[in-house]
């Protein structure tokens, strides 16, 4: 990434953080007490402190140009929380795509200049990625609700089916003896 | 000529909005989207319990098939509760819309949902109340927040009150000291005077009905499952332990939610009891017949409730025991506690519990006769008359989530916490606002632990887990404690999603654990049957 791109996207970092927070909590139903925007203590607003968080460090990571290792958590966070909401598959990963818009807005001036363009594409593509990775997160946290569901189950009644005879589990012991010889 | 198409320009075709179109709360009909609701309840339970309007119906269908004249069946019902409960009155008279309880819900905190906000959730009923019971609602109509009773209303109703679990925690900060636990409780008789329950409450209760327990579990299942956990703690611990069934003459009669007799990890829980009882030579039966501690009926009504409860001093008398211990549950606790006595009671057959160990005098329950098993362990723990090692659970990093009744409803904030201290060496509180009486919800309780509506108990309990994962990270907790069969079914679901890594246990499991029996052979695993701590040969 150019070098001018990079500090020009550092020194409006946190308006962009701040534009992309609030086009995030806009998906949510009319907040009209500001609570999720507003309130501060990430135990009282575990919402709003997942995202604030989470946008910041994403947006630190695509400046940076690093590897997506170290802000993956906190798109993991994210994503966990938008993909058991009232939200349809796209509209709980439309966050990641916002990003392109907030950031053409703010750095309009620049884009009509013509300083910026190459460097503006690729830090799109890098956005790109970004949603596919999201997309991966997704379905493996929608996999995991189902999956939930078949673990309950299971320990509700494999107690049972043992006891009944209908299930057996081979002892750990068993395995360890064969090691041995 | 066809009229000409006007063209948006490529300014405004960027211009996007992403706000959600907001309409009016009373504009905004309520949609079900598989996930976030229970299963409406079978014709055969509301047939079994006596309830009206059984039929084969489903949530997600348009026809809900409602009798006809049902807005005179809830009008009528309404009207009397509001005369037989002086406090649901009050409450549906008194809110000044301050908006202190707003964002105490989990439900609002995890969805955004303007619904579920405390104070909306009772202005759904309150709106009704209006409008066909003062005089403001009935002449200004809208203009005074009242509106009509429809279909739509109704719908809502059903799909708002099965999305609170009666936790109470609003209440805690109403400056009024609006319940709105009780404000849903009635919201559900209503319902239930129409015909609309949800399939996990109404199963259970009529299961309780005919069967004694929830889980519909018949005499022979429920020794032979007590058996098998006896077979396991002789292979664990050396010692063969002889829990009595239905014993007439035992001082003690000992009632668990039915939770705690099958399934993960509610066995290891009843492990400890059996483990605790037969090292102090307890005196004490299990009962075949009062087999359930836990009450559904109270998410239904306050009759069903009352009905199932009434099992439980009949069983004492019939028995002649002199008091009762109660297992680790939730909602049960709020019951026995604050309700018992009153439909049931008084029961002077029975003597104020008094510890045959310490001689403590539980004087708190002189009235109900009965004390939760965290009471009488925490008192034994305090008279020293435990031999225990903690350090057999020093792989565990554990924290302790309140259960909201326990905690809100009875005030039984310190003991399990004595009790954790003295069996674990590693033990680490949640953040402040989110223990004791302000404890999180784990989002599955009052009935709502069903799998069909398991998104809606991720959103439920997320303020749970959020705090969870704080500690999870800061002191690197993986085991969650607690004192409730519904958090021992509901909270390992919840943490595999938000902090996988992080069991579940109940208190007594901790204690069984760590209690050193007489005569006991040295153990090397746990009631899990994993490997102590240094001990395992399979490490």
């Amino acid at each position: 990434m150019e070098l001018f791109f990079r500090d020009l996207l550092k020194e409006r970092k946190s308006a962009i953080v701040e534009k992309w927070f609030d086009a995030i909590i806009a998906t949510y139903p009319m907040d009209t007490s500001g609570f999720l925007k507003n309130q501060r203590d990430q135990f009282a607003n575990p919402i709003g402190h997942t995202f604030s968080n989470g946008i910041e460090s994403i947006l630190s990571t695509l400046i940076e140009g690093d590897t997506f290792a170290e802000g993956l958590p906190f798109l993991e966070d994210i994503i966990r929380v938008r993909a058991i909401q009232d939200f349809t598959p796209a509209k709980a990963l439309n966050f990641i795509f916002m990003l392109k818009t907030i950031v053409r807005e703010e750095l309009e001036k620049e884009i009509r200049l013509g300083q910026i363009s190459s460097a503006l594409l690729g830090f799109e593509s890098k956005i790109d990625d970004l949603a596919l990775l999201a997309f991966d997160i997704y379905v493996k946290c929608r996999e995991q609700i189902y999956e939930l569901k078949t673990d309950e189950l299971k320990r509700m009644t494999f107690t049972l089916l043992k006891k009944a005879n209908l299930m057996s589990e081979i002892p750990v012991q068993e395995f360890e003896h064969n090691d041995q010889k | 000529m066809a009229p000409k198409v006007k063209l948006p320009k490529p300014g405004e075709l960027s211009q996007i909005d992403f706000k959600i179109p907001a309409t009016d709360w009373m504009d905004t009909p309520v949609e079900f989207k598989p996930g976030t609701y229970c299963w409406g309840a079978k014709e055969k339970d509301l047939l079994t319990l006596g309830l009206p309007n059984p039929r084969q119906w489903s949530p997600a269908d348009e026809d809900w098939k409602i009798p006809e004249g049902w807005e005179t069946t809830i009008l009528e019902g309404m009207a009397e509760r509001l005369s037989k409960y002086r406090s649901f009155k009050i409450f549906m008279d008194i809110c000044v819309r301050c908006g202190a309880c707003a964002d105490k819900c989990h439900f609002y905190i995890a969805t955004g949902d303007p619904k579920n906000m405390p104070v909306l959730r009772a202005e759904l009923l309150r709106s009704v109340y209006k409008r066909y019971f003062t005089k403001s609602g009935k002449f200004l109509g809208r203009l005074a927040g009242a509106r009509e009773l429809d279909m739509n209303v109704l719908k809502e109703w059903w799909s708002y009150f099965f999305q609170c679990t009666e936790c109470r925690r609003c209440s805690v900060f109403c400056p009024y000291g609006i319940d709105q636990a009780e404000v849903t409780i009635i919201g559900r008789e209503l319902l239930n005077l129409v015909g609309l329950n949800i399939d996990w409450i109404s199963g259970p209760v009529a299961n309780c009905y005919m069967k004694g327990n929830h889980l519909g579990l018949e005499p022979h299942a429920i020794t032979g499952n007590i058996e098998s956990m006896v077979d396991d703690i002789e292979d664990i611990t050396g010692i063969r332990v002889n829990p009595t069934f239905n014993r007439k003459g035992a001082e003690i009669m000992f009632v668990t939610p039915s939770g705690d007799l099958l399934g993960e990890p509610g066995i290891q829980t009843c492990m400890g009891y059996l483990m605790l009882f037969h090292e102090l030579g307890l005196d004490y039966t299990w009962s075949t017949y009062a087999s359930e501690g836990g009450n559904f009926g109270f998410f239904t009504s306050n009759d069903m409730a009352k009905r199932l409860n009434y099992k439980i001093y009949a069983e004492a008398k019939r028995l002649g025991v002199k008091w009762i211990i109660g297992g680790e549950c939730g909602h049960m606790w709020r019951v026995l506690n604050q309700y018992m006595d009153t439909w049931n009671g008084p029961a002077d057959f029975l003597e104020v519990p008094k510890s045959p160990i310490t001689g403590t005098v539980f004087e708190n329950a002189k009235s109900t006769k009965m004390i939760h098993i965290s009471e009488f362990t925490a008192d034994l723990i305090k008279h020293n008359k435990l031999n225990l090692d903690p350090t057999r659970n020093d792989h565990l990093k554990v924290t302790f989530h309140d259960s909201c009744n326990p905690s809100r409803g009875m005030g039984l904030l310190e003991e399990p916490r004595e009790i954790i201290r003295a069996v674990c060496n590693n033990f680490y509180e949640m953040p402040e606002n989110t223990i004791r009486e302000k404890t999180f919800c784990c989002g599955s309780g009052s009935g709502l632990n069903a799998s069909e509506n398991m998104e809606q108990r991720m959103r439920g309990g997320f303020p749970r887990a959020n705090a969870v994962k704080y500690v999870k990270e800061k002191h690197g907790v993986n085991m969650l404690a607690n004192i409730c069969a519904v958090d021992r079914a509901a909270l390992p679901a919840l943490m595999d999603y938000w902090n996988p890594g992080v069991g579940v246990t109940g208190v007594t499991e901790l204690v069984g654990n760590a209690l050193i029996m007489k005569g006991e052979k040295e153990r090397t695993t746990n009631l899990r049957f994993e490997d102590l701590p240094g001990k395992g040969g399979n490490e």
